[in-house]
């Protein structure tokens, strides 16, 4: 008996003393510890909410909401209304209207940050200058007030309702309410046009493959841009006279007569961008660019010099040099923190609140949130959307990388 | 409140041992009640020049102070906007809500949240430029209107229109400052609020002249002081600091002359401010409770008229907010 307990004992002090096991014994105790914990949160919470009476669950979503929401695109996709909606609607406008501000936001500072970036590299020191003090701006001053100071340029400079901005002529205007625009209205055959915009999509990367497989046999490139032209823009013209313009513009209407409150742009005529969208989109932008900007410049900057001497040698004019040497190197070392910049952006859409447009933040974990008073819900929805959108930037933005990193031999 | 801070204030209520047990002990022991007031409106809540918190809203917090304390001045403020006033309470972040807060359904009984009773009757109103010419909300079709997010303002406005068949834009934001800038910048047409908020607001426009208000009444807005549901003790405690303001007014008991009704020798007095019985006791406070609200801050007369009334900048009549002896409807339970 004894010896069979001693022996039990020196198993044991041999798998305490075995690293091994012992580090599998830790994660274990580790494990249960978090499992735990998670537990108790969550027993504690619906203590907590059964205690002050609050209701619980996700009934809510298909509640009719009964506030107006301002005029965006979620509204306009989701054909939202007032008293008709229900709350599920409401989370729905918030999340493309997110995602709208976020995505437009990305590719406009995305053009701007590399214009700025390159632009500080130029010999010219004008324009050198021009971009370094627009990086030390508005890299440097808040976002939120960046965002209170666009928005109240335009809601204080514009015309008013029943004054307009002449931008596109007779076809819209700007006032205090809006960039009002024609809005395409597409016909039953503009389908076929886009088919066509595709398959000449396809032709000219086809046609890229052919051109590069020549260049490599005979030393000669066939000639580029007519042919794309061609098959980008010809193609899908000639398809569209053919179906007789698929094709026509709803353009906003203005009023001078009439009920003073009803002069100005005429509601559901046209194609509006708010104001509260504009100074959103403007100041993230442009606070991003500038990031962008540095990132670029020192991207280019990590590209060694004698990559673009040994180019000069082989005789490469200038653009080529950037386009085919300095560029895609570059590129190596931009891309990886641009992703932080694009999420960066996603995330600072939520100071939307601050201006008034309704994005996911504002309208649904804001006004709806006060209506129904479910936070743990309606904040965990929201997060859900922001981890989402993260997560798929990442994803595309690592997919990328992949495509542009170095291919080592 | 930042979303930062409304996930902390959920990690509040994740985390909080037994957030409702007892306030009152948890306010005695750090020795101050924590109370939620708006982010700066004239007369109810906002800060003087010297950074101190004045206003109706503010008095009565300071009355549930001198009722606990025997101390008016043992009272911390938190700024809030309409947007996050609900999450702060239920999280425990403040003991009680003193913000122009509209008591309806859904906020009693879905919202784990009682309503002390009503300090300020109101009603929704519209202020508009004069310059439009309109007379009447009903002139108001295709408006554009700036309000606060997560007010009722914002859902009555839609009821209004909806109901009128008129069609409007609505422009929300957090702050209520952005919403008088909006509106003063001509972003909006129309401003709507409480009557007694657009009375204040319209003091912070740049030409409060150039701007009206119009005549129609659109909701019913009574404005409380807020407590979190479960805990009776800290409920009763609310309720009866109003009531003893309302009752002390109805009686002539004012902080002036509080200190000679101590002598009195009338039961209904004696009981208000806790010469006999011990009313005080048994909402776990001293029995001088009411005295102490009555000769700190006041009755219900003294603070309406110092904070909210004719002679303040938001000149505003007693009308319904009158006690029901003189034509209004303010009545309180009597204290027996
Ligand atoms: N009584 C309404 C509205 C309350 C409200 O928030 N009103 C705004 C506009 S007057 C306000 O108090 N703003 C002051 C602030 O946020 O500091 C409610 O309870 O929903």
């Amino acid at each position: 008996m004894q010896d069979a307990s001693s022996k039990g004992s020196s198993v044991l002090t041999k798998l305490l003393y075995n690293s091994t096991w012992r580090g599998w014994l830790f994660q274990a105790l580790v494990l249960l510890a978090v499992i735990a914990f998670f537990v108790w949160i969550i027993g504690n919470t619906v203590d907590n909410l059964q205690r002050l009476d609050k209701k619980t669950g996700f009934g809510f979503l298909d509640q009719i909401a009964g506030f107006q929401i301002l005029t965006s695109p979620g509204v306009s996709f989701m054909g939202y209304e007032a008293g008709v909606s229900t709350y599920l609607d409401v989370f729905w406008v918030g999340v493309i209207n997110t995602i709208m501000v976020a995505f437009i936001g990305i590719i406009a500072a995305t053009i701007l940050g590399f214009m700025m970036g390159i632009m500080r590299l130029s010999k010219n020191s004008i324009i050198s200058a021009i971009a370094t003090v627009y990086v030390e701006i508005f890299r440097n001053v808040p976002l939120l007030l960046q965002i209170l100071f666009w928005y109240s340029v335009m809601i204080t400079t514009l015309p008013a309702k029943r004054d307009q901005l002449s931008v596109f002529g007779d076809l819209g205007g700007l006032n205090k309410t809006g960039l009002y625009m024609p809005q395409p209205i597409f016909a039953d055959g503009f389908g076929y046009v886009a088919l066509a915009f595709l398959v000449g999509l396809v032709g000219c990367w086809l046609y890229s493959k052919m051109a590069t497989g020549i260049q490599h046999r005979t030393g000669k490139r066939p000639m580029g841009w007519p042919v794309y032209l061609l098959l980008l823009i010809g193609v899908p013209l000639a398809v569209f006279f053919l179906l007789d313009r698929p094709l026509s513009w709803d353009i906003p209407v203005f009023n001078n007569e009439g009920p003073i409150l009803k002069r100005g742009f005429e509601r559901e005529t046209g194609m509006v961008l708010k104001p509260e969208f504009l100074a959103l989109w403007i100041a993230l932008s442009v606070y991003t660019a500038s990031f962008i900007a540095e990132n670029v410049r020192s991207g280019i900057l990590a590209v060694a010099h004698g990559q673009t001497e040994a180019s000069q040698a082989l005789g490469l004019r200038a653009g080529l040099i950037q386009r085919l040497v300095v560029i895609p190197q570059a590129m190596r070392v931009i891309v990886p923190p641009l992703t932080s910049q694009y999420l960066n952006l996603t995330k600072n859409s939520s100071l939307a609140v601050a201006i008034a447009y309704p994005d996911i933040v504002s309208v649904f974990a804001g006004t709806a949130l006060n209506v129904l008073g479910q936070e743990i819900e309606m904040i965990f929805m929201m997060m859900m959307v922001y981890l989402i959108l993260s997560l798929s930037t990442s994803l595309f933005m690592n997919w990328f990388n992949g495509k542009i990193k170095l291919v080592e031999r | 409140m930042k979303l930062k801070q409304t996930i902390l204030a959920i990690a509040g209520v994740a985390l909080a041992g037994s957030l409702q047990a007892a306030t009152l002990d948890d306010v005695k022991a750090k020795g101050h009640v924590q109370c939620g007031v708006s982010q700066g409106l004239p007369g109810f809540s906002n800060t003087d020049d010297a950074g101190n918190w004045t206003g109706i809203d503010v008095d009565y917090c300071r009355a549930m102070a001198a009722a606990i304390f025997g101390d008016a001045s043992k009272v911390k403020f938190t700024p809030l906007s309409a947007k996050e006033r609900f999450t702060a309470l239920s999280s425990g972040e403040i003991d009680v809500l003193s913000r122009n807060t509209t008591w309806t359904m859904t906020r009693d009984t879905q919202l784990g949240l009682n309503f002390a009773g009503v300090l300020y009757y109101d009603g929704q109103g519209m202020m508009v430029p004069r310059e439009l010419g309109v007379t009447s909300a009903k002139e108001l079709d295709g408006a554009a209107i700036c309000v606060n997010t997560g007010t009722t303002t914002e859902l009555n406005i839609t009821d209004y229109f909806k109901s009128n068949g008129m069609s409007f834009e609505l422009v929300a934001f957090e702050k209520s400052d952005e919403v008088v800038k909006a509106y003063d910048s001509g972003r909006c047409n129309v401003f709507t609020t409480d009557r007694s908020g657009v009375a204040a607001e319209r003091l912070k426009l740049t030409n409060p002249n150039d701007h009206m208000v119009l005549p129609e009444i659109i909701s019913k807005e009574p404005l409380g002081p807020v407590v979190r549901q479960g805990d009776d003790q800290w409920f009763n405690i609310a309720k009866w600091t109003l009531n003893a303001m309302i009752n002390a007014e109805e009686m002539g008991v004012d902080s002036g002359n509080v200190a000679d009704m101590m002598k009195s020798e009338d039961p209904s007095m004696q009981r208000l401010l806790g010469t006999s019985g011990d009313f005080g006791k048994e909402i776990g406070l001293e029995n001088n409770w009411a005295a102490n609200i009555i000769g700190m801050v006041g009755n219900y007369k003294e603070i309406y008229e110092k904070n909210v009334g004719p002679d303040t900048p938001l000149k505003l009549q007693r009308g319904v907010n009158a006690l029901w002896k003189s034509g209004g409807i303010l009545y309180a339970p009597p204290i027996r």
